[in-house]
């Protein structure tokens, strides 16, 4: 399956573990740039938008590299966003149990490779920028994305691929090490 | 890899081959790591782990047609120089391997990702207060090993003051290291185990471990890596046989009542380089 931005409720019939490509403009943003946005509103319009967890390599107007970052730390971050429309954020790692209930009806969490930095580039070209105070790996990138190869990792109806494979990697780990709860240290 | 520096002075020749060394590092895996992921590619059985696999070999090959880095977190440079018994360990020295630090941000590009721990001011070269991260040992030979950090990875990674009585619990502690870890620090990993010294010796043998041939496992190494696999946290964390490529231990003796454990998780991208000064 193909997607094409800007997106709307053909992200609603999407299941975890279902594997697309996703072209069209995308939004980078990590950390300093939804702290900006929370604060001064959105630089774009976020209508059916997709937001791209990344700071990437840029140098002059071309984009070196830009693979996924760590999403896990917009947990806190998120909701606005989705609040104003956005119907998909790309990245790695998944996200925590409050955004999986933010999706919930409205949007999808995609990912990304985590490393594939030079893999994703090749499929992006650099359009703009909004923020470019907060320096390279924080500004808000404009991209142009073409066929990027994504897994759903948490759909739209509380699927969350990442949260069945964390069960079941801590059932495996209580079975190995024949422990009920509590760590060494 | 050997160089003849165009700087002939030992200053010069060191920024020559930490640039140069970066920039192998940063665009190119070495031979053990790229190994290792295809043995993963070729044996792993689940499908969407089998397209993460797919696709990180992909971009390899492609960094390597483009010249540009792998990731886009081109880390923080950690720096292993070994000095011959004739090369006095001077100033002139950090000085060098700075240089070259401040030369390969700009021409591989690097990202600079270098800033105040608390004000978060980013030097915007790579360079600061502490870093590089320069280790030294005496050796034969004058050189310069590089080994650039990513941050998802190390900030997965932990260290445990255990009970001299719990060394059972070792592969214990560092499977729960993955277990707590997910798939935040990008799997499939490689593990550096350091064991024994003191507290901060067992972080520096942890990181010290990540040099070692990742293409082969003594029996404990393989026991400690069968047992992350088994957690099945796969690629990414989205499911798979392969949650660690590799895990390497190093050891050292430590005080009787002590058990330092620590683990230095490495993503798949396990960049290393070294580069020999000639003279």
């Amino acid at each position: 399956m193909n997607l094409t931005t800007p997106l709307g409720d053909e992200v609603l019939s999407l299941r975890a573990g279902d594997q697309l490509t996703l072209s069209g403009t995308i939004y980078t943003a990590r950390d300093e740039a939804h702290l900006r946005m929370m604060a001064e509103g959105i630089p774009f319009d976020p209508e059916g938008a997709v937001v791209y967890h990344c700071g990437p390599v840029v140098q002059g107007d071309r984009l070196v590299v830009a693979g996924p970052t760590t999403s896990a730390r917009m947990n806190a971050l998120t909701g606005f966003l989705i609040d104003a429309g956005v119907r998909a954020l790309v990245g790695k790692g998944g996200m925590g149990a409050e955004v999986v209930e933010q999706l919930r009806g409205r949007a999808v969490y995609l990912a990304l490779t985590g490393g594939c930095a030079a893999l994703a580039a090749d499929r992006m070209t650099l359009k703009g920028v909004y923020f470019e105070d907060l320096g390279m790996a924080e500004a808000v990138w404009v991209i142009e994305a073409d066929s990027l190869p994504l897994t759903v990792g948490i759909d739209a109806h509380g699927g969350d691929l990442f949260r069945a494979v964390r069960e079941k990697a801590k059932t495996q780990f209580h079975q190995r090490f024949n422990i009920k709860q509590d760590t060494v240290s | 890899m050997m160089v003849n520096p165009a700087d002939t002075t030992l200053s010069g020749a060191l920024a020559d081959a930490t640039e140069r060394a970066l920039a192998e590092a940063e665009i190119r895996l070495p031979p053990d790591v790229l190994a290792v992921l295809r043995r993963a590619a070729a044996t792993e059985r689940d499908e969407i782990a089998r397209r993460e696999l797919t696709n990180i070999l992909e971009n390899i090959a492609l960094a390597g047609e483009r010249q540009v880095p792998i990731c886009q977190d081109t880390g923080v440079p950690v720096i292993y120089l070994t000095l011959p018994p004739d090369i006095g360990l001077s100033p002139d020295l950090f000085s060098g391997m700075r240089e070259g630090v401040r030369r390969a941000t700009a021409t591989i590009p690097l990202r600079p990702n270098v800033v105040d721990p608390l004000t978060r001011e980013n030097t915007n070269d790579n360079t600061g207060v502490g870093m590089p991260a320069v280790h030294v040992t005496p050796g034969d030979r004058l050189t310069v090993t590089v080994l650039p950090k990513g941050a998802g990875s190390e900030n997965a990674s932990r260290i445990g003051m255990l009970l001299p009585s719990q060394a059972a619990q070792i592969p214990r502690f560092v499977t729960e290291t993955m277990l707590l870890a997910g798939g935040k620090p990008c799997p499939p990993v490689i593990l550096g185990v350091g064991i024994g010294g003191t507290f901060d010796m067992a972080a520096a043998l942890a990181k010290e471990a990540l040099l070692l041939p990742v293409d082969t496992m003594d029996d404990y190494e393989q026991e400690i890596c069968d047992a992350v696999n088994a957690l099945g946290i796969g690629p990414m964390g989205l499911g798979g046989d392969t949650t660690a490529l590799s895990v390497k231990v190093k050891r050292a003796d430590c005080h009787t009542a002590s058990l330092p454990v620590a683990v230095n998780v490495q993503c798949w991208a396990c960049r290393r380089a070294t580069v020999e000064v000639k003279r």
